[in-house]
Parts: C-alpha cells; sequence; structure tokens
C-alpha cells in the first residue's frame, strides 16, 4: 500500500492519519474535506462562543500529507480504486478511509427546514447571528448534544428552552431519580425543561409541541441524536446497516478489502459509537490492520463523566442490576445510585448527578467484589481509602492500571508529575488524578509539603498561620512553629507573606535580613557582583522628557542599557553605593520602583489600542496601565506578568502572562495561567465579555487566591494546573465564591492598593536604610576595585575574574 | 614549632558592633582583603573571605544568614550555595571552602584578625 485516500477530516480522521505517520508510514496521503476548515475538536465546540478562537480548537497541521478542504466526495468507482469529487478531481488509492462521521438527525417536523444543528463552526456560525436580535430559543434534544447546546443558546443570552422526547433529561446516562435532580439543577439555572413530549411543528416565531404547548421562540435548535453518514459506501455497494452505518469487521474493514470506516460513520458489532474515545480506538486499529497488525476493536466503554451546564454527571459500567443502592438529596442536587449483583458481592455500576466523586473511586471496581459496604461508598465517602487491585483501571483514557501506577512507583516515582510522565496516566482528562494521589500515599510515598528543614508546613500553611495568628516577625513565626534560624529558602517565602499581607517596606526592622540580595538592594544581582536598575514604565508608555532622563542617568553612571522583554528599560552595572544616587535622579524625574528585583508584578505590557490602532477594539494602553499601578509592588509566591491586547490580534502576548487580557467588542476576556520560559503554556480562558470594573473584581480575587495558595516559587501556570479540579474549581472559586471566599480576597487586595508606597523614594528619604548601600562598611566611600568593566559594542560589559585562578571549584 | 616562629596576629578595628544588623553581613576591606562579615542571632561575629569561589563574585556578605542544624551559614546570593560561618566550608559540596577569619568585638568594635 502506499497511496491511501482518506474521506472525511474531523477528529477520528485526523487520529487515524497521525497514528500512520507515527508508525512510519512513507506512503502518500490524501485527506478531503467538506468543511472549509481543517480538522477541529469538535468536542470543544461550545467554547468557540464563549471566546476560544478557532486556531486553539484546531488540530495540529500534518506534515507531508495532501489535504483538499471545501472537496466533498461524490463517487467511489471500486473497480478502479477511484475516488472522485463534486468539482470533478479523481484522486486514486490502494487503501481507502471513510471517515465521513455523521449528520444531526432532524426529525420529520413540518417547518423543520428553518431550524438549526449543532455540529460544526460553520453551524455555530449561523446559530450566532439568528441569536442576536431574538429573546428565546429551543433546543430539541434533552441528552448530551441537546444540553451543550443549549450552554450554547443560554450563553448566546437567550432564555432557552430544552424540549426531550423521553420523561427525563439524558435518558442514556441517567434514570429517571436522576432525571429529576438534572432538570433540578437546569431549571435553577433559568432554563426550561420540556420532558416527554416531541414537537409537532415549527412556525415563524414559534414552536408547537404534542401536547399542545406553544414556545414563542424564533431559534430552533436540533441535537437530538445523529445519523452515520453512510451514503458514500451505500452507493458503491458495500454494506450498510438497516439504521444507518458502515459495516465493518473488529478490524473495521468492509467487505472491500482495501476499504475501512472508522468514527461515527462506521457500523462495528452492531453499533454506531459517537463518543470520541472509541473512535479515536477505532482509528489506531485500523492502523495496525492496514500496516499488517491483527489489533481489534471489541466494543468500548461508554462510561463518561461530564461537567454539562455547571453540572456533573457521571454514568460507569451497567445501568441496571439485580440491587440497587441509592443516595437522594433533593436540596443539595445530589444523586448517586450504585447496581450491584444478586449475591449483593459485585458492583456493576452506577449513576452520579452533582457529584461525580464515586465516578472516579468506584469505576475501577466495577465487574469486582464491592470494596464496602455499599451505603459506606455512597453515604461517608470512606472510598477514599479503598485498596484498588492491580487490574483495576485508573486511567481510562490511556488504559493504565493501578498495577502499571504502583510498579512506577516501586520504580522510584514519588510525586504526580513524574507519574504522569513516566505512565501517561492523568495526561488526557485528569479525572484519575485524585486517584493516582492516593495509590502515592497508600504505596507508603509521603508527599512532604515541608517548606525546608526549619518549618514542617507547606508555604500555603504558613499563610494561613501568619494571617489568622496575626504574626509579624519571621522570629515570632519561627519560634511558633519552626526550628533554628531559618535559611535562604524560608527566610524569603516569610518575607514575601509579611509583605503580601501587611504591605510594610520590604527593609523595615528584622524584615531586612530575610531579604535575598535583590530585594535587599532593591535592584538585580548580576555574574560580577554589580545590580541592574529597571523604572517602572506602566503599560510601556512613556513621555519623551523621561526617556530623555533614563538616558542621562544611564549616560552619567556609565550604565549598560537595553529594551526589556516587558516594555521598559534595564540599566546594568551599577555598584551598590551608586544605586541610592541613581534612584534619587530617577525619583526626582517621577519614576519609581519596577520591582523587577522582586516576586512580585513586574509589567504589564500593552498593545498600542484603540486610540492609534486602526484594528483596536479596546483602550488596551489604559488599561494596562490602570491595572499596573493598581497591582505595583504586591508580593506574591513568584513574580507575575500580565498583558492587554486591544483586539484578537493578540499584539501583546497576553496569552504568555499570568494573567492576560484580550479585547472584545463587548469588552474584555480573561486568561489566567500562562507562561513563556522554560515550559511555555498558553494562559486558559476563566471568563469572557466581562466590562472593566468586573474584571479588576476577578483580577483581585485570582492574584490574591493565588497568594494565598501557591506554593513558594511556584508560577500561576503551574498553580493552575495543580489544583484540583483545575480551571473549573478555580472559576468556582473566584467567580462563583463557591468558598464564599470573595469578599475577603477583595478587602485583601484593596489594603494592598491602598498601603502601597514606592519603596525606592521610602528608601532614599530614609538615612538608616541608605547606610547599607556601601560596598565597604569600614570605607564607606571607596568603591569595589574588584569590579571592572571593559567596552564591547560602545558599551560597557563586565570583566571577570577567570575561575580556574580562584584555586576552586570546576 | 613555637608560638614566636608564628607571624604575629594583627587586630584591624573595621566598624562598630552596631553598624552589623543581626543576621545580616557586611563586607570590610582589611588590608586589601574583603572580608564578609556576619552577625549572628545569638550575637556572634564571624568573618569569612567575601570571594565566591563558584563564580569569581565578591559577594558572600550579601547571602542570606540562616542555620543548617545547628551550625550558622550563608548563602550565597549567586547559586545558593551554603557554606559555614565556622568553618569556611562549603556545606553543599565539602571539597569548595572559603578562608575565615578570626573576629572579636574590643569596646564596641568588630576586630578581624589577620
Amino acid at each position: 500500500m502506499n497511496r491511501l485516500v482518506v474521506v472525511g477530516y474531523g477528529p477520528t480522521a485526523h487520529r487515524l492519519v497521525e497514528t500512520l505517520l507515527s508508525r512510519g508510514f512513507d506512503g502518500h496521503v490524501t485527506v478531503f474535506g467538506e468543511e472549509p476548515l481543517p480538522a477541529y475538536d469538535r468536542v470543544a465546540l461550545t467554547s468557540y462562543l464563549q471566546g476560544v478562537t478557532l486556531e486553539e480548537l484546531e488540530y495540529p497541521e500534518l506534515p507531508g500529507v495532501v489535504t483538499r478542504l471545501s472537496s466533498r466526495v461524490t463517487g467511489i468507482d471500486r473497480a478502479a480504486k477511484v475516488v472522485t469529487t463534486e468539482d470533478g478531481h479523481a484522486e486514486p488509492y490502494d487503501t481507502l478511509v471513510l471517515a465521513t462521521g455523521s449528520a444531526p438527525f432532524v426529525p420529520p417536523v413540518p417547518g423543520a427546514s428553518g431550524a438549526f444543528v449543532y455540529r460544526t463552526i460553520d453551524d455555530l456560525e449561523r446559530i450566532r447571528q439568528a441569536a442576536s436580535g431574538a429573546a428565546r430559543g429551543v433546543v430539541v434534544g434533552g441528552g448530551l448534544l441537546g444540553l451543550e447546546a443549549a450552554d450554547a443558546l443560554r450563553g448566546l443570552g437567550l432564555d432557552t428552552h430544552i424540549v426531550e422526547l423521553s420523561p427525563w433529561l439524558m435518558p442514556r446516562q441517567v434514570d429517571e431519580g436522576g432525571g429529576s435532580v438534572l432538570k433540578g439543577h437546569i431549571s435553577n439555572l433559568g432554563l426550561s425543561v420540556h420532558a416527554g413530549v416531541s414537537l409537532a411543528s415549527i412556525e415563524p416565531d414559534r414552536v408547537v409541541l404534542s401536547d399542545g404547548g406553544v414556545i414563542d421562540a424564533s431559534v430552533v435548535v436540533f441535537s437530538a441524536g445523529i445519523k452515520p453518514r453512510d451514503e458514500l459506501a451505500r452507493d458503491c455497494g458495500l454494506e450498510v446497516g438497516a439504521r444507518g452505518g458502515i459495516v465493518v469487521d473488529e478490524g473495521m474493514r468492509t467487505a472491500d478489502p482495501s476499504i475501512y470506516a472508522v468514527g461515527e460513520c462506521a457500523l462495528v458489532g452492531g453499533m454506531v459509537y459517537g463518543l470520541v474515545g472509541p473512535c479515536f480506538t477505532q482509528a489506531e486499529v485500523a492502523v495496525d490492520r492496514m500496516l499488517g497488525g491483527s489489533a481489534a476493536f471489541h466494543g468500548a466503554d461508554m462510561s463518561a463523566k461530564l461537567k454539562l451546564l455547571g453540572v456533573e454527571v457521571a454514568q460507569f459500567g451497567a445501568m441496571e442490576g439485580a440491587l440497587d443502592v441509592t443516595y437522594m438529596d433533593p436540596v443539595g442536587g445530589v444523586y448517586k445510585k450504585l447496581f450491584i449483583s444478586d449475591d449483593a458481592r459485585t458492583l456493576l455500576g452506577g449513576i452520579c448527578v452533582g457529584d461525580a466523586a464515586p465516578y472516579t473511586t468506584l469505576k475501577p471496581f466495577v465487574g469486582k467484589p464491592l470494596p464496602a459496604s455499599p451505603s459506606d461508598l455512597l453515604f461517608t465517602g470512606s472510598a477514599a481509602a479503598l485498596d484498588l487491585p492491580d487490574d483495576a483501571q485508573v486511567c481510562s483514557c490511556n488504559n493504565v492500571t493501578a498495577g502499571a501506577v504502583r510498579e512506577a512507583i516501586c520504580d522510584g516515582v514519588c510525586d504526580v508529575p513524574g507519574l504522569k510522565a513516566c505512565t501517561r496516566a492523568g495526561t488526557t482528562c485528569g479525572s484519575c488524578v485524585p486517584m493516582l494521589k492516593q495509590l502515592l500515599e497508600k504505596s507508603g510515598v509521603e508527599l512532604s509539603k515541608a517548606l525546608c528543614e526549619h518549618f514542617d508546613h507547606s508555604r500555603a500553611e504558613l499563610f494561613d498561620i501568619v494571617r489568622v495568628r496575626g504574626v509579624t516577625t519571621f522570629s515570632e513565626l519561627i519560634a511558633m512553629c519552626g526550628r533554628g534560624r531559618g535559611c535562604d529558602i524560608c527566610k524569603p517565602a516569610v518575607a514575601s507573606i509579611l509583605a503580601s499581607l501587611h504591605n510594610g517596606h520590604v527593609l523595615d526592622g528584622e524584615r531586612a535580613a530575610l531579604q535575598d540580595t535583590n530585594d535587599h538592594f532593591l535592584a538585580n544581582i548580576q555574574k560580577n557582583g554589580t545590580y541592574s536598575v529597571v523604572p517602572r514604565v506602566p503599560g510601556g508608555e512613556i513621555t519623551p522628557e523621561k526617556l530623555i532622563v533614563v538616558g542621562e542617568v544611564a549616560r552619567d553612571f556609565g550604565l549598560y542599557t537595553k529594551i526589556t522583554g516587558g516594555q521598559r528599560i534595564d540599566l546594568f552595572g551599577a555598584r551598590v553605593e551608586q544605586l541610592p544616587q541613581i534612584w534619587k535622579r530617577l525619583v526626582d524625574a517621577g519614576f519609581e520602583s519596577g520591582h523587577a528585583y522582586g516576586k512580585a508584578l513586574r509589567t504589564v505590557k500593552s498593545c498600542v489600542g484603540s486610540t492609534w490602532c486602526r484594528y483596536g477594539v479596546q483602550d488596551s494602553v489604559g488599561l494596562a496601565i490602570a491595572l499596573e499601578l493598581r497591582y505595583r509592588g504586591l508580593r506574591s509566591p513568584h513574580k507575575l506578568k500580565s498583558a492587554v491586547s486591544g483586539c484578537a490580534r493578540e499584539c501583546a502576548e497576553a496569552r504568555s502572562k499570568d494573567f492576560g487580557i484580550i479585547a472584545t467588542e463587548q469588552g474584555w476576556n480573561l486568561y489566567v495561567g500562562g507562561n513563556g520560559g522554560f515550559k511555555p503554556r498558553h494562559a486558559d480562558l476563566l471568563v469572557s465579555d466581562v466590562p472593566t470594573d468586573e474584571l479588576i473584581r476577578i483580577i483581585d480575587r485570582f492574584l490574591m487566591f493565588y497568594i494565598r495558595t501557591a506554593d513558594r516559587l511556584q508560577r500561576t501556570a503551574a498553580w493552575v494546573e495543580s489544583l484540583d479540579g483545575g480551571l473549573d474549581y478555580l472559576r468556582s472559586v473566584i467567580v462563583d465564591d463557591s468558598l464564599g471566599i470573595c469578599a475577603s480576597l477583595e478587602e485583601q487586595m484593596e489594603r494592598h492598593v491602598a498601603t502601597y508606597v514606592d519603596e525606592w523614594r521610602a528608601t532614599i528619604e530614609d538615612p538608616d536604610k541608605l547606610s547599607r548601600f556601601v560596598s565597604f562598611v569600614n570605607a564607606p566611600g571607596v568603591p569595589d576595585p574588584s569590579i571592572v568593566f571593559e567596552t564591547e559594542r560602545d558599551q560597557i560589559k563586565p570583566v571577570l575574574i577567570p575561575l580556574d585562578r580562584l584555586g576552586s571549584p570546576a | 614549632m613555637t608560638v614566636a616562629e608564628l607571624p604575629a596576629r594583627v587586630w584591624v578595628a573595621v566598624c562598630a558592633y552596631t553598624a552589623l544588623l543581626p543576621e545580616r553581613g557586611a563586607c570590610a576591606l582589611v588590608e586589601g582583603h574583603q572580608v564578609a562579615l556576619f552577625r549572628t542571632f545569638d550575637g556572634d561575629v564571624h568573618a569569612i573571605a567575601n570571594l565566591d569561589p563558584f563564580t569569581g563574585a565578591n559577594v558572600l556578605s550579601r547571602g542570606i544568614v540562616g542555620s543548617r542544624g545547628e551550625e550558622p551559614t550563608v548563602a550565597s546570593p549567586m547559586h545558593k550555595q551554603v557554606f559555614s560561618l565556622v568553618t569556611g566550608e562549603c556545606l553543599d559540596d565539602p571539597s569548595v571552602s572559603v578562608a575565615t577569619y578570626p573576629t572579636r568585638v574590643t569596646d564596641g568594635r568588630v576586630e578581624v584578625g589577620l
């Protein structure tokens, strides 16, 4: 086989070609896509309406593959082994893969031609257009896809109604009891649920139901199931199922040995699979067969844990059993049910609504003896203490068993990131991460949270101790809950906590002794023991007069100058005794500390924004300056960087920042947890289209929650990833106030803003602090004679003492 | 060997004891040597060479003072290697050490012995 043709370019087709390439296939691959776009993540479709861009949804490009977009295949000539397209193109093949997917099922209802479906980016754009100016929308279908579509309509501001033929929502995942609890959640969100009815007709601006009810709505979306796109196979004489689907064997091959079918268009073992996990497995099986292997698809675990409209819904194993045990709390909106064998010994399956915790803890026990009494498992949460059998599957995304995880732990892996790297468990959906932690703990791996040898507490615990007990000095804290006299790890960490909470000068009293050299001299140490100086330039906006002052200071003190990545100017080569003189000139000219030396807010970069740019939609410079002035001087577990872009072109690179803001027509999108540097990470969208005051309130909470709970030197990127529940949890805490701490976080930030003073101005006004800025305590006027410079490209450059002359280490 | 054969120790006064902050270092220029002085929590004064042997920069006086076990220490501000203030030994790499100097306090003045 050297010419492979793939018809269809969705996620399954992408996975198939990607797998083929990764296994070293060197033949010619051509992919035909009907849509004008390359493959994108349909599972995340709703997020597109919430501001996620197309580029983020798109799958990575496949190197060396010919992709023909907007190109619909209309015929297959099996005898000649050629496919032909609508526009007359003919492509010969040795092997053909049909990955044509499915089409939304539209029931034969009068007026249905005016309704929308919910599958492609194009569909979303049409719905978005129709929704502007509409007040009410109807989604037909109350299953997984229907609720996704309902979430989308709600996000577009429509009063949303859901019509479901079955007597309750999500009939494939939950039973009647679960359905009623789910309905309660959804009604509380302001959506209307009409269950047990169908559509009679769709008329202009209204929908008539089978029970005679009428909904005045102008937008109708069908999301009531799928039908396989099997027409090409049917037309060329391949067998299709009675209810659709291209018939294939367990190797995903049709009766024609040159033709395979994978994904939602394939009928395997009498089933069509619509979930992405099984479809990917099918693609991998087909590739293995093409390359001579014997992989087989024997059905798939259809267990699912979902979060729809903010409600957790999960189902695993069987949905019936001889015995069942139910926990139902209609007040708290929680429903949990376990199905058990008739001898009451074996777990068969379960359903959860409102709290999916049993999914994680109990799914590995399906088909195995019950690990505890059902009531204990459902009521007391003692499931956390379960011992998993070695063959229990912990990570279903990557098929990793408890035994494999234990083996990795025996081989010396001692933390969750290590397990992820070694076993791939927890790297896809992340729902098994709590399980990985338990396995570590049960294997006797003690996840030490001790900051250092002087404190057994983590930074977050020390923060709480300082906050709750009103501790104001390091000596007090170490006497209370530590030992010894501290070190270069705990002293700066405690200094940072005290600064975050009390905001006094970092060089006041005992605190001066806690600071790293950078904070101690309020400048950045460089390799020859000199320091660099960075005045704050909020938002990167600077007047010509101030630029001239910076130039004059650099010239007069002989400093090396360089523009930083944060839109300001760094002046290098200052000796400690020069720092106060340099800052006197800068402060007099209206500059203040840029905190380049601190674990604190650095800069808020900006693009030029709507003031000058013909594409800008908001004043990004104005917002960047306001944010930089609000958060300047805020001490945190690590440095904080930010940026504001005035439109979706993102010239300020905000998504590489700890918190980045991108303007929209309606307001601002806030992204958090981004990073450049060693391990780049795009920031995640936290909220979209918010007005400025709400934006600032959420950033206040975000920063203070980070400061309270992060580890020492943990950037926001690692912090967001470390949160149990990740971004959803973060959003629930700082947007929905699930812990009830938002007022306290905001108050803490207000206190910071109100008590900020420029620490360089305060230093040059205090003779006591100034007296420390000397090279030699016994010769205050003498510069350090070991600091020597030479010239390179018209500026100074340090001359270093060669290490071999030091007579010590390599 | 008798005591008389050793060069006579010279004590050089460098600064007032109160000029040293508790648990913080300062550098003195003593007869051309850069000497890092530290006043520890218990009031003792220690002196070691200011030159960081790992980087060749005269910076040890600007490190963070602390303890490892019972040993008073300073961490280089460059790459955080920890040195004993008593022996000058690098506790993270025992093959490396820095010179130490005797100190005493006379009439409120810190003196360094050469």
